[in-house]
């Protein structure tokens, strides 16, 4: 238990490092940049063809229960707010968390082993500034653009599905997806994954920065980047569901 | 110890541990402006700690120690950042940024620590790649480069901010003995044109007895003999005697 709070402790102070850091010169545009690139540019094919996939199988599966209940008009309604409200912002994370978060803990465990941290600070360079703050970042501001993806994504396996089962037209379709969709179904779940975003990049890089393991500590940062991220992110999700509930009671309804 | 006199590095009764393992013990030592020190001894006997103390990746437990005739210890980040700007590191491995190319690796230091224009680091980089003879290796990342390449690309890294320091660890590791010569040139070379201050962290005798103007011997975390190659081959401390001895 002690060990827990000693880790919540070290991770929170990390990621307060980040928040000062991070409006203190230089600001790493350069790096922000390159990071951005490889947090989200690259993710993007992944995250497209997870939820095409996604919402292909989702259609597949609500069908025949819908219909049972002569609701088969309602299933692009039905696709169209679990991906907005939950879907999209959770499957789009935890793919990030896989692909991002491990390998920021990897990229960094190596520099560590290898001494190339210790050359950056050699070279006068803050390496924290260098190499965490941008990874950070590109992680908050790469997730909530994922996410609008993934959800895009989803609706257009929904409807592909919908139409190889019922002819549906893509007009049809889209009006009845966002007939009951408010702003506050889509803004607000699409926002949080910022913070989603946060926990990505600050607990992938508090793991790479600080190993001091070699190679083993390479598969270790690897892997805890994951498992840990993956956690606090479920946990930081039911905290902030709680948090748009309260901001938009209507959502709660 | 005299911190008045002209010396670039001074350790002043130095000691580091890590867990119960004491690495260095009451260590005191100085290097004069313009020498070369090799640094020998058997391995895990403090011969890297003492290169990381002096340029500050590690913080001693006990002790003080001089750079340029500025106390570091206790520096913060901010003035530290001024003294090691004094100072190039060559690590064993060369530590090169290896998602940059080697052009990348030795602009990146000039692009963030100066005013210098592109122009002027373009010519730069040209030059020191020329020194070390990696001209035409420029847009190669560092997984391209043999060992003896990675060298002298992480020299060149060192070398590029026309450091007062020049520290090197094991520069000659794993090279064989014409490429490890070749590095040895290019530390006399740096020590003779621009008078720099070079202190090697070795196992080779030969070329340390190149190089070095003195010598550290350490063992078991004490430094056990220093002094010019005839001092140290007088030492009584038979590890001394054994490893400057290149028979």
């Amino acid at each position: 238990m002690i060990k827990v709070i000693e880790f919540v402790g070290k991770v929170s102070l990390f990621g307060f490092r980040v928040i000062f850091d991070l409006f203190h010169p230089p600001f790493e545009a350069g790096q922000i940049g390159r990071q951005l690139a490889e947090a989200g540019a690259r993710s993007l094919p992944l995250v497209l063809a997870s939820g095409f996939a996604l919402g292909t199988v989702m259609t597949f599966h609500t069908r025949s229960t819908m219909m049972m209940f002569g609701a088969g008009a309602m299933i692009p309604t039905v696709q169209a707010i679990a991906f907005f409200i939950e879907i999209g912002p959770l499957v789009a994370t935890l793919l990030i968390a896989g692909r991002v978060g491990s390998g920021i803990g990897a990229v960094l465990a190596n520099m560590r082993a290898t001494e190339q941290i210790d050359g950056i600070e050699s070279l006068s360079i803050d390496s924290f500034k260098f190499l965490v703050v941008p990874r950070v970042v590109a992680c908050v501001l790469a997730l909530p653009l994922l996410t609008i993806f993934m959800d895009f994504a989803g609706l257009l396996g929904g409807f592909l599905s919908e139409y190889a089962a019922s002819r549906i037209s893509f007009h049809l379709f889209i009006v009845r997806a966002f007939a009951e969709v408010a702003w506050s179904n889509f803004i607000p779940p699409t926002l949080k994954t910022a913070v989603f975003g946060f926990i990505i990049g600050t607990v992938s890089t508090f793991f790479g920065y600080t190993t001091n393991k070699g190679a083993q500590g390479v598969g270790e940062a690897a892997t805890n980047s994951v498992v840990v991220s993956s956690l606090l992110i479920i946990l930081a999700d039911v905290v902030l569901i709680k948090c748009i509930f309260f901001v938009f009671p209507e959502n709660a309804l | 110890m005299n911190v008045e006199t002209k010396a670039a590095v001074v350790f002043d009764c130095v000691s580091k541990s890590f867990g119960p393992k004491q690495v260095l013990r009451n260590v005191s030592f100085e290097v004069a402006a313009g020498q070369a020190l090799c640094i020998l001894g058997r391995s895990g006997t403090g011969k890297s700690v003492t290169l990381k103390l002096l340029i500050s990746l590690l913080k001693p437990d006990q002790g003080k120690i001089w750079v340029d005739q500025q106390e570091v210890t206790r520096l913060k980040e901010a003035e530290l950042s001024k003294v090691r700007r004094k100072m190039g590191f060559l690590f064993q491995d060369a530590a090169l940024f290896d998602s940059l190319t080697l052009y990348e690796n030795l602009a990146l230091p000039l692009q963030r620590l100066t005013d210098k224009t592109h122009e002027d680091i373009d010519e730069i980089v040209d030059r020191v790649l020329g020194q070390v003879g990696l001209s035409n290796d420029k847009r190669k990342m560092p997984s391209e480069l043999s060992g003896g390449m990675r060298k002298r690309a992480g020299l060149a890294r060192a070398l590029v901010l026309e450091p007062k320091i020049l520290l090197a660890d094991e520069p000659s590791s794993g090279l064989d003995r014409i490429t490890a010569g070749e590095i040895d040139e290019l530390l006399i070379q740096q020590k003779a044109e621009h008078q720099t201050t070079v202190i090697v962290v070795t196992h080779d005798v030969h070329g340390a007895r190149r190089v070095g103007d003195r010598f550290a011997v350490f063992d078991k975390g004490d430094l056990v003999a220093y002094g010019s190659a005839a001092e140290v081959e007088q030492s009584e401390n038979e590890t001394a005697r054994k490893l400057i001895s290149e028979n």
